[in-house]
């Protein structure tokens, strides 16, 4: 499939939404930072040492029958275009820094139910990175390691016994592996739990963020959780460490649902209905305001208080009003005001089935 | 007047900057002007993430030892490590083996890789991971008057010696 084909299809493995518990985690990802032997770092490269390690991945994919990268194309950046590249970065597959510029010198592999994606000259030579729906930790990696083997039988890896796999920034050296979950936290975040939540667990070596926009008041009560420490455990040991706390937040998430729905229902429901009222009328809305919105009526579907939607559809709706979707929608390029407009109108369309 | 930038659309958002002590005046349309606006934040965000690399590096600014030294994979001096917060390739880890082992200890807690290796590439360090458990084994056993199971090690042991000897020539796990 063309990565063309690709970015016309509405919907990447992550968003199916039929991983565990997907009622609080909405992905789980893990990738690994790779660089070849013998070839300065991206920062330091050169346009030849650049292509050189560009024409190396595309030899090392074409070797991969048999293996889970086995039909994955090199699609050097220079081919896509700007909306495209952006596509890719709010389907969560490639870095905003990375979709920046449209140069031969970087590309991008993706497969094509969109759990796999292959990074070239990122700030490392490889990011290969596995996205998963739910809490599946442990298969992303898996997937990831097995494309990382593949690859290996033809790469030769910037390896070192005493540091593990070598890489641009130390602070990604050893594993050269960064585990994350994106968490959906509605109750915690709305009885004032995320900041203290966070600051526990950012004393174990993990690091919290919010999804879109920083701090503990993210948008959409999306947050992204990951590891901070490479080396010096295993790659085991950094998912099992991840696991058990994602396991806790998910807990408390659920109790403090369950305590909103007693306490507070009539205040719940209100809150709820209004924004799927507003969702399904308005005619314009922006991105933080569609984003918050979306939280709620979330909430209210796993909470049962509006009909069941389909869950998936909530997460293709998260990517399908990104300024980027929009505008590949719209088939044009849309000024902020029409963009408002356009997400009105896809948000309207999806949840009510009708323009 | 024009966007100085796309020269099409209407220029509506005028920004003046003093750089090295020279004004420079740009006009510029609203999309332009927040191109450029969300480009200079995120040059903010990297000037901040390499301050703080920086100070793993222990300040871009403070000499220290081991400045001189040139890697000779890339030809970046340690000083130039410090000043990017990046290394500049594979070989810079050996190279400035000393100055990183204290970074990599503040930033990790550890300094020593436990987790996978390379398949292909990897034999010779699962190995000499192999010996080194043997060794570690045969010592115990010789403590413990164990001598028949010290015996049994440390054939065991010759036998993987020759065998890293004949394919790797050599090389110790621990340096
Ligand atoms: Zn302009
Ligand atoms: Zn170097």
């Amino acid at each position: 499939m063309s990565i063309k084909a690709f970015l016309n299809k509405q919907r990447v493995h992550w968003m199916s939404a039929s991983g565990p518990e997907s009622d609080v985690v909405i992905t789980s990802r893990v990738r690994l930072a790779r660089n070849l032997t013998g070839i300065p770092f991206p920062h330091l490269m050169d346009e030849s040492a650049a292509l050189t390690v560009m024409r190396s991945v595309e030899r090392a994919l074409a070797g991969g029958q048999g293996t889970i990268v086995e039909g994955l194309q090199l699609v050097p950046m220079s081919h896509l275009n700007p909306v495209e590249r952006r596509m890719l970065v709010e389907r969560h597959l490639i870095s905003p820094e990375f979709a920046e510029s449209g140069t031969e010198l970087r590309g991008v592999a993706v497969d094509e139910q969109g759990a796999l994606a292959i990074m070239v000259n990122e700030e490392d030579h490889l990011r290969i990175q596995c996205i998963l729906s739910g809490l599946q930790l442990r298969q992303a990696y898996a997937w990831a390691e097995q494309a990382d083997n593949a690859l290996e039988q033809t790469l030769d890896y910037a390896f070192d016994e005493k540091r593990g796999y070598l890489t641009a920034c130390p602070t990604n050296v050893g594993t050269g592996m960064r585990a994350s979950v994106m968490l959906h936290l509605p109750a915690t975040a709305l009885t004032n739990q995320a900041s203290p939540m966070f600051q526990s667990i950012s004393q174990l070596g993990l690091t919290v963020r919010g999804m879109y926009g920083e701090g503990s008041e993210a948008a959409g009560r999306l947050y992204q959780i990951s590891n901070q420490v490479t080396l010096g455990l295993s790659e085991e040991e950094i998912i099992a460490n991840l696991g058990t706390v994602v396991a806790q937040i998910v807990e408390q998430e659920r109790l403090l649902r369950s305590r909103l729905m007693q306490e507070a229902r009539l205040q719940l429901e209100d809150k709820v209905l209004r924004a799927f009222g507003v969702l399904t009328h308005a005619r314009m809305v922006s991105s933080a305001e569609a984003l918050s919105l979306l939280s709620d009526v979330r909430l209210g579907i796993d909470l049962g208080i509006v009909p069941p939607a389909e869950a998936p559809t909530l997460n293709e709706l998260m990517v399908a009003i990104g300024p980027a979707h929009l505008q590949q929608a719209a088939g044009r390029e849309l000024g902020a005001l029409e963009r408002d407009l356009k997400r009105a109108e896809v948000i309207r369309s999806r949840l009510t089935g009708t323009r | 007047m024009y966007c100085d930038d796309c020269k099409q659309r209407p220029a509506t958002v005028h920004i003046a900057q003093v750089t090295n002590g020279v004004k420079v005046e740009r006009h510029l349309c609203e999309e332009c002007s927040a191109k450029v606006q969300s480009g200079s934040m995120k040059f903010d965000v990297g000037l901040t993430l390499s301050k703080l690399l920086g100070s793993f590096f222990g300040g871009a600014s403070a000499p220290a030892t081991g400045d001189l030294k040139t890697c000779p994979g890339c030809g970046m001096t340690f000083q130039q490590v410090r000043q990017k917060g990046r290394l500049g390739c594979g070989r810079c880890y050996e190279t400035f083996e000393e100055e990183i082992e204290p970074i990599l200890r503040r930033i990790h807690g550890n300094s020593r890789h436990v987790g996978r290796v390379p398949v292909r590439s990897g034999e010779r360090y699962r190995l000499l991971q192999r010996i080194d458990a043997l060794k570690q084994q045969l010592q115990a056993a010789v403590q413990a008057e164990e001598y028949e199971r010290a015996a049994d090690l440390r054939d065991r042991l010759k036998e993987l010696e020759r065998e890293r000897d004949a394919r790797f020539e050599g090389g110790q796990a621990q340096p």
